[in-house]
């Protein structure tokens, strides 16, 4: 299937273009996602690309002009006042942050629409494409929108790289990048820029309404696979290119399939699967641990209270009854007492009844030992 | 009735109806819980398309409610999980189920009434097309009627529960101490956001929810302290938003639901610049006064301490000021020129006295601290 699939793009050159286009937005999203991720500011993210909109349309409107240079300088335009409105309503208002990318996000988009409706009703327009704004459309990607993206993607990149350690250091620990004297609002400024330059790269492809998924969840799955910022950019970039690439190409091959959306579903399964199975992170493994540690636990305490119980008894090793066991607390205890047969700690009589075994005396006392020390820490 | 009128009276409705909820969702800070919900509805209304067929069946609103709830109930796991940030969790969740909606809805539903469109803009315009029509009598919009009875839903709780939300809202652990269960609270103002936003999603689709259920309480925010003001308010703004945002479109030949979006953000920012208390201008206002203030009780204290200490009076010298106070010149005369003014100082020759009107107000800006 995967070969069908090679060939299917090899030969096809449209298909070529959307593919790269889509390749190059998964690795900028994806490498600013991270930052916009670790920032907690994952929804100014979704607040910026709606914003982008009405600079979508005013642009248009203004120059009549639909290259896409024209339109994605309107929409990094609009994109930068939208994050400054959100800044200075959280800085200035009572109004919390929440509430202020909220305003911006729907009032921004709703205006957007306006102007997209007038527009659509100019004689002139000729179907100015502009619908694909909102849902993305990659089939419309053309080789000269791929050159720009290639361009401004590089500038990202670039800039990314030149200035790593600064806004590593930025992300990480605020105060003290500060402390050392660097300009925290211009890195801050311009760490923004990258993450709207980013934004606007996938107008086109992802549009308006689901570009902040593009940002977001490459960044989300890269975060359970790994510890380092280093890794976790490239993995993002590389998650986000597979989930670009997938989803622009399924949306060019399959008719009435929206881009954005689909390009959305594959990132969503990506994060699922992260969330769940990520070594070390991944929420299966927790479960695994919390399932082992109250297994542990359990034998344990049964361990203990027959202890317990044999200190009252000149031979130590003698049989008790099952429920005297259970009147002590211990739980699960068939589930734990077959295992601890198997270790070898202790013996089962008929009539319910058990004893520790020599080792298990052994292990129950060196338990208790510990229990105590740590006691005694405490 | 006119349709405009209809129009008018439904874009009201459905403003109020939004504003409401959207007060306890600003105060709460949990605002874009209403942009996860208003988008994640989609599915559960594409969903139930598909099974009953039926765009007006009531099952549409019970199936999109249950998908909102879900969404703030698998958010808020996902949080919990501590694998990811709450922003982040929000931005994950409600994206995957609307593109799933979208998916659905572009594959499957291309025939339908229910398109992308609508989705994004609304069709608020439409509805006076779609009448009620009952036992011969025409009894207007359907949408309206819809509206009304959610409008009726979210006064009736907010007024049965006012305490309790009151309380939840501004001091939850106090709240959930005396027994409020401020989690069930939490949940039933989810759902009602969701039954809110499934009944707007039909006349201004589901992004631009968002505006009407943010923008009239935020704005409501800056002018008031007290909570049933803000929900009276929030209300008033609404409909202002939407009767303006009604004529604003038809003056433009645009979008509705947008124009009443873009009122929206218009209303915040006239009153973000004209508030009262917590506007821009006042903040400017009170920033300048309370400088001169600040500089004339720095001064008077200034020179009831000389009094004090100082017989020589070298102290109380007009070209002292700048040097002790750090003052320039032309700031150092105006302060002398206020304080002379307020009658709390006198000037003898180059030597500062204090009135004993003066003398008492800087003991008192003194204790002040």
């Amino acid at each position: 299937m995967f070969e069908d699939f090679f060939y299917l793009v090899a030969g096809n050159y449209t298909l070529q273009i959307v593919a790269l286009g889509a390749l190059i937005l998964g690795i900028t999203a994806g490498a600013l996602g991270t930052f916009a991720v670790l920032r907690e500011q994952s929804l100014l993210g979704d607040a910026i690309s709606h914003a982008t909109l009405p600079g979508v349309g005013l642009a248009f409107l203004l120059t009549q002009d639909k290259s896409p240079l024209t339109l994605l300088i309107g929409a990094g335009i609009a994109g930068w006042i939208g994050t400054i409105c959100v800044k200075v309503i959280t800085q200035t208002t009572r109004v919390n942050k929440d509430a202020a990318l909220g305003l911006v996000l729907s009032v921004f988009f709703g205006f957007g629409l306006v102007i997209i409706t007038i527009v659509q009703k100019l004689p002139t327009a000729t179907k100015a494409g502009l619908d694909k704004f909102l849902f993305g459309n990659a089939a419309t990607l053309l080789k000269e929108d791929v050159t720009m993206m290639i361009f401004l993607s590089s500038i990202v990149l670039f800039i990314l790289t030149l200035f790593w350690k600064e806004f590593k250091l930025l992300t990480f620990d605020t105060d003290f990048f500060k402390s050392l004297g660097l300009p925290f609002h211009i890195f801050d400024i311009l760490l923004t820029t990258l993450i709207v330059s980013a934004i606007i790269l996938g107008l086109q492809t992802v549009g308006v309404v689901l570009m902040s998924a593009m940002l977001v969840a490459p960044a989300a799955a890269a975060r359970q696979w790994t510890d380092r910022l280093g890794v976790m950019v490239i993995l993002s970039s590389l998650l986000g290119a597979a989930c670009c690439v997938a989803g622009a190409i399924t949306s060019s091959i399959i008719p009435h399939m929206p881009t954005g959306p689909v390009i959305t579903v594959y990132l969503s399964l990506t994060v699922i699967i992260s969330l769940f199975l990520a070594p070390h992170r991944g929420l299966v493994w927790d479960w695994l641990r919390i399932f082992r540690n109250r297994a542990m636990i359990e034998s344990a305490s049964i361990l203990e209270n027959l202890l317990i119980i044999s200190e009252s008894h000149s031979d130590p090793l003698h049989p008790h009854s099952m429920a005297l066991l259970k009147t002590m607390g211990s739980h699960a205890l068939s589930r734990n007492i077959n295992k601890l047969i198997k270790a070898g700690f202790i013996k089962k009589y008929p009539d319910q009844l058990l004893s520790l075994t020599p080792l298990g005396l052994e292990k129950a006392k060196q338990l208790a030992r510990e229990l105590q020390n740590e006691g005694g820490k405490n | 009735m006119s349709p405009s009128i209809e129009i008018m009276i439904l874009a009201s409705l459905v403003a109020v109806t939004c504003a409401l909820p959207g007060v306890f969702l600003v105060l709460r800070r949990i605002s874009l819980m209403s942009d996860a919900i208003s988008h994640a509805i989609l599915l559960g209304i594409v969903v139930v398309f598909f099974i009953v067929k039926d765009l007006s069946s009531p099952l549409l609103v019970l199936g999109a409610t249950i998908t909102g709830v879900l969404t703030v109930t698998v958010t808020e796991l996902l949080i919990r999980t501590q694998k990811v940030k709450k922003d982040t969790a929000i931005g994950l969740v409600f994206p995957f189920l609307f593109s799933i909606g979208v998916i659905l809805l572009n594959k499957y539903a291309s025939s339908i009434h229910l398109d992308a469109d609508c989705i994004l803009f609304g069709e608020i315009g439409f509805a006076p097309f779609n009448r009620m029509i009952i036992g011969g009598v025409d009894l207007g919009p359907v949408g309206t009627w819809l509206m009304s009875a959610v409008l009726f839903l979210n006064i009736t709780f907010i007024t049965i529960f006012y305490k309790e939300l009151k309380l939840a809202t501004f001091d939850s652990a106090l709240a959930a101490a005396l027994g409020f269960a401020p989690v069930l609270l939490h949940y039933a103002l989810m759902s009602l956001v969701s039954v809110t936003a499934v009944g707007a999603f039909e006349n201004v689709g589901s992004i631009l929810v968002v505006a009407l259920i943010i923008a009239p309480a935020a704005t409501a925010y800056l002018l008031t302290d007290r909570l049933s003001v803000m929900l009276i308010l929030s209300a008033i703004i609404g409909v202002a938003a939407a009767i303006s945002g009604y004529w604003l479109a038809y003056i433009l030949d645009a979008n509705i639901a947008g124009s009443m979006a873009t009122m929206c953000g218009v209303i915040f920012f006239l009153v973000f610049i004209f508030a009262p208390e917590h506007g821009w201008l006042a903040r400017q206002f009170f920033r300048r006064f309370s400088k001169w203030d600040f500089a004339k009780d720095i001064l008077t204290v200034h020179l009831l301490q000389a009094e004090l200490n100082h017989a020589d009076h070298t102290e109380q010298i007009v070209s002292h000021m700048t040097d002790h106070m750090l003052w320039n010149n032309d700031f150092t005369i105006e302060v002398i020129g206020r304080c002379l003014q307020d009658g709390t100082v006198l000037q003898e020759g180059d030597k500062l006295i204090l009135t004993n009107y003066g003398r008492e107000k800087a003991k008192i800006s003194f204790l002040k601290g």
